[in-house]
């Protein structure tokens, strides 16, 4: 008995010695860092579980090239530190070809510097405009740019008569950044801000802010500039207090979970957002069209919870690093410039266009302006009736 | 400022001071029986609006949170009873300490049962968008619910406490606990009977206050320091004390906004703190000598 498990173990050991140099060598090794725990979890989760699926799947069709893809997901539970340890792990000891992420921005400015060193792209699924523009040789992003959602916002205050405006934002960096465009933007599309406060972003009641822009009657809208949860809570104490001016929220409203969590208050939120929230009513032949529907219902069918737009973010950078390893091969420079000459690919948030000057590669024309109506997200405009106001009950 | 902008003010000042008021009770009413400060109190709510937020696709509103304030209730027995309880003359450092640590242990294992996402009640009356008018301005009928149910639990309180045995007791134990010994009150058992009201005070006003401010893992500890400042505010181990504070704090709060940013908020709560505790440590409605006499 001893001496035959012995000499299986023997046999698994030459099997092993055959078999994983080979498997090594046939692999493509992808890093992520992603928050999937922690503050931000609800950009990293979903992102995570993404890319799991889309591996699965590359690896189930035969791989890239005939090789298979190995991912490997560090959780930075949103935690800049964290994510240069993990970065300088990838690169160094792990020798990725490409990192996907970080969630935030605020990672993404920490680990940019390591990424140009190592020479190693990135493609981070964070929003901040700040991480590809000056633009960085090895740094790309997939979200669309902060100020096209504001401009995007502006464009359809001014088609509904809208001129002045307050501002709200959280003081996360996500809502600092945001409030910056907004003021920024706003006098050249002649839009007057008249009211703008920050709050912190654990607020979990906003009533007597509300009643404190309420009571400059010059305000015609509200724009809020935050995340979960304060987005939901604005939307609550403003129809509380009786008050039915157009809000208008960031493309971080969207998740059909902060719909839920504003229930009726919701209503009429006007917001920038990817096609992927709207996808089931895109016209069919519209070139994003098909790619979403199929996510979505793999996502929805293998997660059991609602596709977010967060997701998608994760969804582009995986296609635009496996188109550019698939035309490239595994060398890192060679990635680099072939994501540069990505042109025409359609992903979640749009059509992506890469260029030397753009790492991006997103124009305004990504964005749709989506309402809320009967608890679900509905293209603005496109809409029947489109709801101007909330009648109070 | 009109009269609308003022009244508003005031209903979100009031909304915030009555929950403030209720932790600041909490912490109290364990303060009078063992002299430290509970730091899990926060939980106790955070407790109480998840549970009954599980319960509610199996029970009704009402049902669900009462067995949410009991299973609280139940919890807060068992954090004493295993915790506190066989502690042989603890000082009140250590014992303080071991809160803190529970505070931290449920607030992590809450993480884990219930996950990162903010989650709240239905409105008890109407929905997100039901508004009442009083006086020009707008609130919502939960901030009345809010307001009732803290004015309910106080009266309910100082009844329990003037008129009942058991709450003269409990009384007896914190004005002199030696004495009360010799008198024949199981002071142990009013300990664990000090923790389970305020769990369930906690759980209650955690319930109430989740379909406005909506519930997660991590509100404890903010609530347990504005808590905390409100019951230092009023002179610790008072409870009407601890109702006039809060209020306090909550109108100053609310005015705050009008010619603060609102980034500023929870800064004042903070300076109040410190400047209470620098100028009138034994609280706005103590007394310096009683507070003398105290250990703590």
């Amino acid at each position: 008995m001893k001496y035959r498990s012995i000499k299986f173990i023997i046999a698994l050991l030459i099997a092993s010695l055959v078999f994983i140099p080979t498997a090594a060598a046939d692999t493509v090794k992808i890093g992520a860092i992603l928050a999937v725990t922690g503050p931000a979890s609800f950009l990293g989760g979903p992102e995570a579980r993404t890319l799991e699926m889309l591996v699965e799947q590359t690896n189930a069709a035969g791989g890239i090239n005939g090789k298979q893809v190995e991912l490997i997901i560090k959780d930075s539970g949103g935690n800049p530190e964290k994510a240069i340890s993990f970065a300088k792990q990838l690169i160094e000891e792990e020798q990725v070809v490409a990192v996907l992420g970080p969630s935030t921005s605020g990672e993404t400015m920490k680990i940019k510097k390591i990424f140009e060193q190592a020479q190693t792209p990135l493609i981070s699924c964070a929003a901040a405009e700040v991480i590809v523009n000056p633009v960085a040789q090895y740094v790309f992003k997939t979200p669309q740019k902060d100020s096209y959602a504001a401009q995007k916002i502006f464009q359809t205050m001014k088609d509904k008569g809208i001129s002045k405006i307050a501002v709200l934002a959280g003081n996360t960096g996500f809502g600092k950044a945001g409030k910056a465009q907004l003021l920024k933007i706003a006098p050249t599309m002649g839009i007057e801000v008249v009211e703008a406060e920050v709050y912190d972003k654990k607020s979990k009641d906003l009533s007597a802010v509300i009643a404190k822009i309420k009571a400059n009657k010059d305000v015609q809208a509200v724009v809020n500039w935050s995340i979960v949860p304060a987005q939901a809570i604005v939307a609550k104490n403003m129809r509380q207090a009786g008050w039915d001016v157009p809000l208008f929220q960031s493309h971080g409203f969207g998740n059909i979970k902060y719909v839920e969590a504003a229930g009726a208050a919701a209503e009429g939120i006007i917001f920038p957002a990817g096609r992927l929230l709207v996808a089931d009513m895109l016209p069919d032949g519209h070139p994003q069209k098909a790619l979403l529907t199929e996510y979505i219902q793999a996502y929805e069918g293998k997660y059991q919870e609602a596709a977010s737009t967060f997701g998608g973010h994760a969804y582009d950078a995986y296609i635009i690093a496996t188109a550019a390893i698939e035309k490239a091969g595994t060398d890192k420079a060679k990635i680099r410039d072939a994501i540069e000459q990505i042109k025409d690919l359609p992903g979640t948030g749009g059509i992506f266009s890469f260029s030397a000057e753009d790492h991006n590669g997103l124009d305004i024309d990504s964005f749709e302006m989506i309402t809320v109506k009967g608890g679900k997200f509905v293209p603005y405009g496109n809409a029947l009736a489109a709801p101007q106001n909330v009648k109070i009950q | 400022m009109t009269v609308e902008l003022f009244v508003q003010y005031l209903f979100a000042g009031i909304t915030y001071g009555a929950i403030y008021a209720i932790v600041a009770i909490g912490f109290n009413i364990i303060y009078n029986t063992t002299g430290i400060i509970n730091f899990a109190q926060g939980e106790f709510v955070m407790l109480g609006g998840m549970i009954s937020i599980s319960l509610l696709p199996y029970l009704p509103l009402t049902l669900a949170i009462a067995v949410a304030v009991l299973v609280t209730m139940i919890f807060g027995a068992l954090l004493e009873i295993c915790f506190i309880r066989w502690l042989e003359s603890p000082s009140v450092l250590r014992m303080i300490i071991i809160t803190i640590g529970l505070s931290i242990l449920t607030r992590e294992a809450a993480l884990h049962i219930w996950g990162e996402s903010i989650r709240s009640l239905p409105y008890f009356v109407g929905n997100e968008i039901t508004t009442v008018a009083i006086w020009g301005a707008r609130i919502s009928p939960q901030v009345l619910w809010v307001i009732g149910a803290c004015g309910l639990m106080v009266l309910f309180l100082s009844l329990f406490f003037q008129t009942t045995s058991v709450g003269r007791e409990m009384r007896a134990c914190a004005a002199n606990r030696k004495a009360a010994i010799l008198c024949g009150i199981n002071t142990r058992n009013m300990v664990t009977l000090s923790f389970v009201l305020s769990a369930g005070i906690g759980a209650l006003a955690g319930c109430v206050m989740s379909p406005i401010t909506s519930t997660e893992y991590s509100i404890g500890t903010g609530l347990a320091i504005k808590g905390f400042t409100v019951a230092i505010l009023g002179g610790l181990g008072n409870s009407m004390a601890a109702v006039g504070a809060g209020l306090l704090l909550g109108i100053l709060e609310a005015f705050s906004i009008s010619v603060l940013p609102l980034a500023f908020k929870d800064a004042i709560a903070i300076a109040i703190l410190l400047v209470i505790l620098f100028v009138r440590p034994h609280g706005l409605f103590g007394s310096a000598t009683a507070a003398g006499l105290k250990e703590f």
